[in-house]
């Protein structure tokens, strides 16, 4: 089971990565424990930048805008 | 587009050519192919009606090519200058010179308000002075590429250069001003207690398909977004003409109204909306006889300053901090708009 967190103060973004994750996963049978990370001091102590930014078994793989849905396939 | 590595993809050259031939041809076709348009409705060419449909068929693909082509070669040019190499060029210089790059680095940087503060808790732990950082965080919603192609489109080059020299002039003297006051330690503690790191970054070599790449992405992200305001704006620039009084707006916003400056700056801070949405309104205000410095005050206080952006901000800043940020910034932009009503 992968553990990803997606990080973001809660903009409409952050809430378009959330979705996206959670469809590639489905779709690919992959089972995940997702998480928001909203609170900013949390957010900042993976040293990213821009929001929002995935997470995944404690790695940055993502910042900036949403992901596309070619990159979030390769993560699974 | 979705595949990149598609044939066109491996020759970029190329497809930058054809592109750029291809808009240019488009472009140049747009007055006779709007005048053939109206022909073949049953109105007469030099009837209000006409000229109307004339300005509405001309004006739109002209005003969306324009931003298509900016957007296009801002997201190309964003591709070069990533928040972790803007931060590396500012990080430990002195303010003054500083203030003006940042500035400058907050055209060319790719921002979204949602990113605003871990981006400004970023560049502050890396070393970049406090002035400077504000600078940046001025610029870089206020001065960008859609704001800058709608007034180029609308009012000319002439209102564009303007509202591209007052937002830079606004974002490095604010952050100047923040800089001599020396309000380090108005930062929340959070902030100030966490550890300094340093301003490297990963050198991605991104190829020029790369950053075409990266120009698709954010055509289809900004002018996705953001057309259904700019047909709106256009409409209500043709439609409004006939109907509202030509000085209806002189006065409320006109250049002998005194308190005009003031008001428009007040009334623009609870509003949020981005460039494109404030555009339709400067459009209807400055048509219909509301002084030009007082327009541009106001739109610069709506996209400049925001509540919710505030909100944010103040999980990081203290509230003297914030107070003092939207004050400096705000007396710029009063400052500006007299100027600009007394010069015009």
């Amino acid at each position: 089971m992968k553990d990803i967190k997606v990080l973001g103060t809660g903009c409409a973004n952050c809430k378009a990565t959330v979705k996206l994750v959670e469809e590639v996963a489905n779709a690919k049978g992959v089972e995940i424990a997702l998480e928001k990370v909203e609170d900013i001091q949390k957010i900042m102590t993976y040293n990213i930048m821009s929001t929002p930014a995935v997470v995944i078994d404690g790695q940055v793989v993502h910042a900036g805008g949403i992901p596309a849905r070619s990159k979030v396939e390769s993560w699974f | 587009m979705d595949n990149p590595r598609s044939f066109p993809m491996k020759h970029p050259k190329t497809l930058l050519l054809l592109m750029v031939g291809l808009w240019w041809g488009i472009y140049q076709t747009l007055i006779p192919l709007s005048e053939f348009i109206v022909q073949l409705f049953p109105i007469e060419r030099d009837s209000k009606l006409g000229s109307a449909l004339q300005f509405f068929f001309y004006d739109t693909p002209k005003v969306l090519m324009l931003l298509t082509g900016v957007v296009m070669v801002m997201g190309m040019v964003n591709s070069y200058f990533t928040p972790e190499r803007t931060r590396a060029i500012l990080a430990g210089r002195r303010e003054g010179v500083a203030n003006g790059m940042a500035a400058s680095l907050g055209i060319v940087t790719p921002f979204c308000s949602c990113s605003a503060v871990p981006l400004f808790i970023g560049f502050v732990q890396a070393g970049v002075p406090l002035g400077v950082t504000f600078s940046f965080l001025i610029s870089a919603p206020m001065v960008n590429e859609v704001a800058l192609t709608l007034l180029f489109a609308m009012f000319g080059w002439k209102v564009a250069g303007l509202y591209l020299g007052m937002g830079l002039m606004i974002a490095i003297f604010s952050g100047w001003i923040i800089g001599r006051l020396n309000m380090e330690e108005h930062l929340e503690d959070w902030v100030r207690n966490m550890p300094k790191v340093n301003a490297d970054f990963d050198t991605a070599d991104l190829t020029l398909s790369d950053r075409l790449q990266a120009g698709f992405t954010s055509v289809r992200e900004i002018v996705g977004k953001v057309w259904p305001y700019i047909l709106a704006g256009i409409a209500i620039g043709a439609g409004i003409h006939g109907y509202v009084p030509e000085d209806f707006m002189a006065s409320f916003m006109g250049k002998d109204v005194w308190w005009a400056v003031p008001a428009s700056v007040l009334a623009g801070v609870p509003m949020y909306t981005n460039a494109a949405g404030i555009i339709p309104i400067v459009e209807a205000l400055l048509a219909k006889g509301a002084a030009l410095g007082t327009v541009l005050a106001f739109m610069m206080s709506v996209i400049a300053l925001s509540l919710p952006e505030m909100v944010i901000l103040r999980k990081v800043l203290k509230p003297k901090l914030i107070a003092t940020f939207i004050g400096v910034v705000a007396s710029g932009i009063i400052l500006v708009g007299y100027v600009f009503n007394a010069v015009l």
